[in-house]
């Protein structure tokens, strides 16, 4: 957005809009890091209060919600600005998903922290730092309003998708091997679930960041939601 | 709070209140001369006004009475049995004249010697015995009867009655005449009437028996003929200066002839018709037709700019909507155009033609000057014009004419008050809000 | 930018058309099809050509003082700045409703069936009489004033009287609806009734709008031009137009970020 708004209270007005978007992104991130460290560090306190912090997350939400529809009725946006308006309801969404997500992990984190630890774990913090990446550049491409990082970001998602298909695998053996590990595994399966899920919401968000940019669809879009399905079917049939 | 609205401009804090409270003193002291200077301006010219009417109303009023005689008068016998014998001619025959004299002398039985007779006829003005005449004639069977009959004065009795001239041995009404005119007032045969005269006569030698119908004919007549041409043509060229006609050096040089040709002094339009329209065309010599002509030369310009005006004064969202719907420029002016500036033209042609009226100039070089006692019945009939009679009668030595003069005067101001008025009040009637 | 349309649904087209006003150049080159009952907006800057453009549609721009039109103007094929054309059956054809609203100041009656009446389009009183209502019933005003035909039409509310000039529009049948911002002068409410009437009339009319309000732009048109400078910058859906312009000046323009 080169140029500013004749009327120089509306530029305020979308600028706190985007600050606020940016201080959600800042705390989902937070939440997700401290869920994952709760997990590796066997921190049960820490995920409690991840647990309970997820409540901010939900008010912030509300208050960007607010915001917008403020915004878009007193101000009739168009084009860039009704773009970027509408996209913040999208991406306040995700976010807020993102953190129902972290609340997720970090509540399946306690029963793991008691129970004895599994190999397998070793890959979730792996898969969190690399979603963590993408949720930071994510972010970073919002701030700088830049499609070309928020599609980089979006293929960055492919790897986190193989991750967790290759974790699924190797967790499936895993039981196999000893019934006494269907739970913690369980537990494992559904935090890399939750860690994949919140790669595709991270991927949702570069898509309306992209859209919130340029005004049309992301290219691959389409051609990539089928592989990823397929991917995992495949996989599933294969055993 | 104030600090920061006077930041950036040059003035102080406390200087501020004090700076505007003086300025605003001083701006409503300027208002108030303004409006003080205004109000006196108006009064001057409302006193100018009234003092010119008062003058006029006080010099002229009286001239709307006339003095008559009450005589009882003996006709002599209908020697004509058969009604359709009698004619002007045949009734002509008796010495009305004589009669008169007669009714008269018996009011006065010790006048005996000629002169003095002569000088008591002379008290009858001349018109008394055509009045008499003209009585018998619409009803013959006053003949042979003894009727009382108001015998017109003299314009010198009238004048001595109404306190105008003194009884003098060398003027006009000698001591021996004011005697017998106190003797008469004293036995109530000397009456004062409204003098319908004035505006039933035409012009005459006899202040008593001249009157303003024939002036006012022609001044109507003239005018027809300056409006008859005036109107159409100042229109016509209006509506297309305004409407149709390209900006360009032709057209801006029009304009400006125009706006100069209703500057030019009256008397060059006198001069013109002179020269063209009796020398050259060899109109009628003052008839009302040459007259009108002439005038609707002066009023055209006029009549041009104020069609302007008007035609200009129509909002171009009107010809815009006409001509969008599909009408042609000549539908457009003569549907909508025209119908909304009607008003205003009607307005500036009133006001044109009242300037005409009054207007006396060109009409003495045409000739509408001369001294004419039958009233005109055509535009090419000989004339003369209201502003002209007053001018003529100003020129005349009898002191009756003086009053004679001011009710002219009044007369005429009350005609162009009522055509102002009737301007005004058509505008107002027409005016159309957009 | 040329901006056209392979469509055989193309009602009007303009080619290169360069306007100038005594020397001074109000359109440069516009190309712009108008498609067959649509309602096409045209919106831009004050003085950015696009009511000058409009009044190229129906020859309106002939009566203005040294004002020369270079290009061509088509309406179903063919050029109506052809000399062998006559103007008057070209503005029957191509009606037009104006920024104020502008009612004669007859009767609404009067108002109605002078189109009508100098175009020759009745018969007799009674075909007169049924234009009139049928005008003023397709341009929602005769449940308002069926009672009081012969009175004045400027006595009627303002955006009463807008919908009695698009009426008046209307009762000549044109193929094309001309509107020069036709609700600047009126209130919202009024606005609302004139934008529901533009969005019944694209049934049968084919409708091309001037306006500054880009919401209204954005509520009653298919198809939006954007025009600077004289120039026509972006000619599109309306859509499109509004929520993703391609144009860095149209963007600007319309997100209120312009100079």
């Amino acid at each position: 957005m080169s140029r500013n708004h004749i009327v120089k209270s509306y530029d305020e007005e979308i600028k706190k809009l985007n600050n606020s978007i940016i201080e959600l992104g800042g705390l989902v991130e937070e939440q997700v890091e401290r869920a994952i460290k709760a997990i590796v560090e066997r921190d049960t306190n820490l995920a409690y209060k991840t647990i309970d912090d997820d409540d901010k997350i939900d008010d912030l939400n509300y208050e960007i919600d607010n915001q917008a529809v403020r915004l878009l009725a007193l101000r009739q946006p168009m084009a860039q600005d009704l773009r970027n308006i509408v996209a913040t309801f999208k991406l306040s969404s995700d976010l807020e998903r993102i953190g129902d997500h972290a609340t997720g992990i970090a509540r399946r984190s306690i029963p793991l922290s008691e129970d004895k630890p599994i190999q397998p774990i070793h890959v979730i913090p792996r898969m969190g730092k690399l979603t963590m990446t993408m949720m930071k550049n994510c972010i970073d491409a919002y701030i700088e309003q830049n499609s070309e990082k928020a599609e980089r970001v979006w293929n960055a998602d492919k790897e986190v998708d193989e991750m967790y298909v290759s974790l699924f695998r190797e967790l499936l053996t895993y039981m196999m091997e000893d019934a006494h590990h269907i739970s913690a595994c369980s537990h494992v399966l559904f935090i890399a679930k939750n860690i994949e899920r919140i790669g595709d919401h991270v991927t949702n968000i570069c898509e309306t960041i992209y859209y919130m940019v340029e005004g049309e669809r992301m290219q691959q879009q389409r051609i990539r939601q089928t592989k990823s399905d397929r991917l995992l079917t495949d996989s599933i049939t294969e055993k | 709070m104030t600090n920061t609205l006077l930041k950036g401009f040059p003035i102080k804090e406390g200087e501020r209140t004090e700076t505007i409270s003086k300025r605003r003193e001083r701006r409503y002291a300027a208002e108030k001369r303004f409006k003080i200077l205004g109000i006196l301006s108006i009064l001057v010219a409302i006193s100018t006004l009234f003092l010119l009417i008062g003058n006029m109303i006080n010099k002229g009023f009286s001239a709307f009475k006339q003095t008559y005689l009450e005589l009882s008068i003996s006709l002599p016998e209908n020697k004509f049995p058969n009604e359709k014998q009698i004619s002007p001619n045949v009734i002509s025959e008796l010495n009305f004249k004589s009669f008169l004299k007669r009714a008269l002398l018996k009011k006065f039985p010790e006048i005996k010697s000629r002169r003095d007779k002569r000088l008591l006829y002379k008290l009858i003005s001349s018109g008394a015995t055509f009045d008499l005449q003209d009585a018998v004639f619409e009803n013959p069977k006053l003949l042979g009867k003894t009727i009382t009959t108001l015998a017109i004065a003299s314009d010198d009795v009238d004048q001595y009655i109404k306190g105008n001239i003194t009884a003098n041995n060398q003027g006009r009404i000698t001591i021996k005449q004011s005697k017998w005119i106190d003797k008469l007032v004293d036995d109530g045969v000397i009456n004062q009437k409204f003098n319908l005269k004035f505006f039933t006569n035409g012009d005459s030698r006899e202040p008593e028996l001249a009157g303003i119908l024939g002036a006012t004919i022609g001044s109507l007549l003239t005018m027809l003929v300056a409006l008859a041409l005036a109107f159409p043509l100042g229109v016509a060229a209006a509506i297309y200066l305004e409407e149709f006609a390209p900006k360009n050096r032709w057209t801006d040089l029009v304009e400006v002839n125009i706006s100069n040709l209703a500057a030019v002094p009256s008397i060059v339009f006198g001069l013109l018709g002179l020269a063209v329209f009796l020398g050259f065309f060899g109109m009628h010599r003052s008839a009302p037709l040459v007259g009108g002509v002439v005038l609707a030369l002066m009023t055209l310009p006029t009549v041009i700019i104020a069609s302007r005006a008007a035609l200009g004064s129509v909002p171009p969202s009107i010809r815009e909507a006409a001509t969008g719907i599909g009408a042609s420029p000549m539908q457009v002016v003569l549907h909508h155009v025209l119908p909304l500036a009607i008003p205003g033209i009607l307005t500036g042609t009133i006001i044109g033609a009242a300037r005409a009226l009054g207007e006396t100039a060109p009409l003495l070089m045409i000739g509408m000057v001369a001294f004419i006692v039958d009233i005109p019945q055509g535009i090419n009939d000989s004339a003369t014009a209201l502003p002209v009679q007053i001018f003529l009668w100003a020129d005349s030595p009898e002191r009756a004419f003086v009053e004679k003069t001011a009710a002219a005067t009044l007369v005429l101001l009350t005609v162009l008050i009522i055509m102002n008025l009737g301007a005004v009040l058509l505008r107002k009637k027409f005016e159309r809000r957009w | 930018m040329v901006a056209t349309k392979n469509d055989n649904q193309i009602k009007m087209s303009a080619r290169k058309v360069c306007v100038s006003y005594s020397g001074k150049q109000a359109l440069f080159n516009v190309d712009l099809d108008i498609l067959h009952q649509s309602v096409t907006a045209l919106i831009g800057p004050s003085g950015c050509g696009k009511s000058t453009f409009l009044r190229c549609l129906n020859r309106m721009n002939d009566y203005i003082e040294g004002c020369i039109f270079h290009g061509s103007v088509r309406i179903d094929g063919k050029d109506i700045y052809d000399p062998k054309l006559d103007v008057v059956e070209l503005r029957a054809r191509i009606g037009m409703v104006f920024q104020k609203p502008n009612p004669f100041p007859k009767s609404i009656y009067d108002n109605i069936a002078y189109g009508p009446q100098i175009h020759g389009l009745a018969k007799d009183k009674s075909e007169l009489e049924e234009i009139v209502h049928t005008s003023l019933e397709k341009a929602g005003l005769l449940k308002e004033v069926k009672d009081r035909l012969q009175e004045p039409g400027t006595g009627l509310s303002g955006g009463q009287q807008q919908r009695l000039c698009i009426a008046r529009a209307i009762a000549v049948s044109p193929e094309v609806i001309l509107m020069d911002e036709p609700c600047s002068a009126l209130d919202p409410i009024a606005t609302a009734h004139v934008e529901e009437l533009i969005d019944e009339l694209r049934d049968n009319f084919t409708i091309v709008i001037v306006t500054h309000n880009m919401q209204q732009a954005a509520r009653v048109s298919q198809n939006t031009a954007f025009f600077h400078l004289g120039n026509l910058v972006e000619y599109g859906a309306t859509e499109t137009i509004f929520t993703s312009p391609q144009d860095e000046r149209t963007q600007g323009y319309i997100t209120g970020r312009f100079g």
